[in-house]
């Protein structure tokens, strides 16, 4: 009985910091950095810190351990990773994976990555080709979304990667790569008069969803609240995983 | 009683002997078209296209609309499209969709690829003689719309579709690579551009503009990034200056001749000025156009086909108009060896057909894809990008000419950057090549890729890349990865090989037949034998 209370108390102080980090524009990224602070989990031997990787130079080798958040459809022994650790988020690109162990890459299975950090268009990534081991005794951890409303691109840098949410935003453009159904959809949404893009990747979501119709079908100058790990291509270009039409 | 009983043996024989017959059919394929007498409108067909265009959303209008008119001409026609922004994603699916027989019926790709799915059996349709039909071949009797004639072909480009003994695929654009000049940078760095760029040059440019001012910033640009040579696409890249060396790259047959001391120097000369900082890729850094047009880079190879992206004022970016910078772009072949025999790569989507059962479907689709040749279709295209049309019937037409007439005329339509590069191919077709086509040239031309990115990655990476690096670690690392030492080159049509002894399946079947046969054979003899002895 006590373990129960003690763990409905440690979640409900969880959930109110996450509140608290919501809504609340940068303010909301020192909330959200205490929770990230608080939570840093010890990694084992040979294995760097996120704050190990943070600094690690473009082209050098890297070990992490993460979990994962989402995939991207595999193909050809490759899959393509958005992963995260409680001090930061990963993006592995075209990861070197069978078809047996994509399946097991399931939201939140704990990973061993050994891979060449790289930068490409802005977007900080771990190359193509790396290589994974599972780890077992994970936490099954699931990233929650930091609220990045009202941020600048050169403060979103800090949070590249990362499951993020933007509320409030406007409708400004919705387009379909090729201009038609059944591929990315480009999304640009405003705050204040400024404008940043999103887009619905294809092989993240598939196009058979009523997540891709929704997308498909907003309206300019809609009013929406998004989330999306916060990919980079020449500035902040989130992908989409989630939109809620006020 | 008897007789009946006899007989249904005999029925129960012949039936599993016509199923046995049948599994045989299906292992080999949709059986070898024929050109029907007449196209028949009366019947309903569907048609699946899979189209590629350059993310331009022009391309996609004109595609829609050469769709449409074909759908009037012919209202008994429907043509579903879908469509890519990638050949690799083409290649792929009708990989998996060769499998299952369920392949479009018109497809936009390379001949490389074509030789591949031809390793299935009448996959794709040779289409020799569609081209001499009278009726429904190249400006046939039949036609509902003014199509080339096969004269008005341009050869040199529909000889690119002819492997494997036939033709599996007519061209549908050409395009070529051109190195894309920031003039302004070259200038003030004190070089004068010669009337052709060589190696040597850009090399020797390019390491000049490494130079950094006191703070780190880059003297040329005032900037903190500058990757003064980018190339898009490295397979091109190493095809085109072995071509240009006189190297080996493969034979006709399909032979591989990669691995050799040109490709070794090369790959140390790529290797030496990634050290420095001078030279990168598509894949290392990102598309070439957008640090081109932040003055991040100062020669930018890449498709004649993307320069609409390129250039300080081009109509398409994916970088904010406050990174644009100003500066005069200038359009020239890719960097030669010998600029006295200048040799650049051929690209451009072709159109080849699928077979299916029924010849009426495949008709349509011949007639579908005869009607993307026409003047309309192939000078809406060619204008969306640096592509040229590739019959001459389109490129002497007065539309077309006018068009290119109207250089910088706007920064839309006539894009000056895009209409010298549509100008560079016009003007040296005999100066381009392509590679052998056999199955198994798509892997090689991959390998040629992965030999420069490999060799640029192992820089960064901190490998010491010299010859015995080279020699021992790229070159088997390459022939792994593509299994150039497993390549089944005469697997595709025409080719020959030895297959080998027959699997165990087919043993059983074959024997299962000649057991249906002697069975047949038995019961024939008895019955004969009752006859004549109740006779």
């Amino acid at each position: 009985m006590k373990k129960f209370v003690s763990m409905m108390l440690a979640g409900a102080m969880v959930l109110a910091l996450v509140g608290c980090g919501k809504g609340e524009g940068s303010s909301a990224s020192s909330s959200a950095d205490t929770v990230a602070n608080a939570q840093t989990e010890a990694k084992s031997e040979g294995v760097m810190t996120y704050a190990e990787y943070e600094v690690a130079a473009v082209d050098d080798q890297v070990v992490i351990e993460c979990y994962v958040q989402a995939t991207q459809s595999w193909w050809d022994n490759k899959i393509t990773v958005y992963a995260a650790d409680k001090d930061g988020a990963y993006f592995m690109y075209n990861m070197s994976c069978n078809e047996d162990d994509a399946k097991k890459l399931t939201p939140g299975t704990k990973i061993k990555v050994t891979g060449y950090k790289t930068e490409w268009s802005g977007e900080v990534e771990i190359a193509e080709g790396a290589t994974f081991e599972f780890v077992d005794g994970g936490s099954n951890y699931i990233a929650p979304a930091k609220d990045v409303t009202g941020m600048s691109a050169d403060q979103l840098k800090a949070y590249q990667n990362q499951l993020v949410a933007f509320n409030g935003m406007t409708v400004e453009a919705v387009s379909y790569k090729n201009n038609e159904p059944g591929d990315d959809i480009y999304v640009t949404l405003s705050k204040d008069g400024t404008n940043f893009e999103f887009c619905l990747e294809y092989y993240l979501n598939g196009s058979d969803t009523a997540f891709y119709d929704t997308v498909g079908n907003l309206e300019v100058g809609a009013t929406v609240d998004v989330e999306g790990f916060l990919y980079w291509y020449e500035g902040p270009d989130a992908h989409l995983t989630k939109v809620t039409v006020k | 009683m008897r007789k009946g009983f006899m007989r249904g043996v005999c029925a129960a024989l012949l039936t599993v002997m016509s199923v046995s017959l049948t599994g045989c059919h299906g292992s080999k394929g949709i059986r070898e078209f024929e050109i029907p007498e007449e196209f028949d409108t009366s019947r309903e067909i569907e048609l699946t296209f899979w189209a590629k265009n350059d993310t331009n959303m022009v391309q996609t209008a004109i595609y829609k609309k050469a769709i449409e008119d074909f759908q009037t001409l012919y209202p008994n026609v429907t043509v579903n499209m879908r469509l890519y922004s990638d050949y690799g994603k083409i290649y792929n699916d009708v990989i998996t969709n060769l499998a299952t027989g369920t392949t479009p019926n018109v497809c936009i790709t390379y001949p490389d690829h074509i030789a591949t799915y031809l390793t299935g059996s009448n996959t794709v349709v040779p289409l020799d003689a569609l081209f001499e039909d009278p009726k429904y071949g190249l400006g046939g009797s039949e036609l509902r719309f003014d199509g080339p004639t096969l004269s008005e072909m341009i050869p040199k480009f529909l000889e690119e579709c002819s492997f494997s003994g036939a033709h599996y695929a007519v061209p549908y654009m050409r395009s070529t690579e051109a190195c894309y000049v920031n003039k302004t940078y070259v200038e003030a760095m004190g070089y004068e551009l010669p009337e052709v760029l060589t190696w040597d040059f850009i090399w020797e440019v390019s390491e000049a503009a490494m130079e950094q001012k006191a703070g780190g910033l880059y003297a040329v640009n005032d900037q903190d990034v500058m990757i003064p040579f980018i190339y898009k696409s490295t397979d091109n890249m190493m095809i085109t200056m072995l071509r240009q060396l006189d190297a080996g790259y493969s034979t006709p047959e399909g032979d591989i001749e990669i691995f050799n001391d040109s490709t070794k120097e090369i790959l140390l000369e790529v290797a030496k000025h990634v050290g420095t900082g001078a030279f990168s890729t598509f894949k290392i850094s990102g598309y070439p156009g957008n640090f081109f047009n932040a003055g991040q880079c100062i020669f930018a190879v890449d498709s004649t086909a993307g320069s609409t992206w390129i250039g300080s004022e081009a109509p398409l970016a994916d970088i904010s108009d406050d990174r644009f910078r100003e500066f005069e772009t200038v359009v020239m072949e890719v960097p030669q060896f010998n600029p006295d025999d200048p040799k650049m790569i051929s690209q451009g989507p072709s159109v080849c057909v699928f077979n299916k059962k029924d010849p009426q479907e495949v008709l349509a689709s011949w007639l579908f894809v005869q009607f993307l040749l026409t003047n309309d279709v192939q000078n809406a295209y060619a204008q969306t990008e640096g592509y040229v049309p590739v019959t001459s019937k389109a490129q002497n037409s007065p539309e077309y000419q006018d068009y290119l007439s109207r250089r910088g005329e706007d920064n839309t339509d006539h894009y000056a950057v895009k209409i010298d590069a549509s100008r560079l191919l016009l003007e040296h077709v005999n100066d381009s090549f392509v590679t052998p086509v056999f199955n198994g040239s798509a892997s090689l031309r991959s390998a040629a890729s992965q030999l420069i990115e490999e060799a640029a990655k192992s820089v960064r990476r901190k490998q010491n890349v010299d010859a015995a690096y080279i020699e021992e670690t790229i070159y088997p690392n390459v022939t792994s990865l593509y299994r150039l030492d497993q390549l089944d080159v005469g697997a595709s049509a025409g080719g020959k090989q030895d297959l080998g002894p027959l699997p165990t399946p087919s043993k059983l079947l074959i024997g299962g037949l000649l057991l249906v046969w002697a069975c047949l054979g038995a019961a024939f003899f008895l019955q004969k034998r009752r006859e004549k002895g109740r006779s």
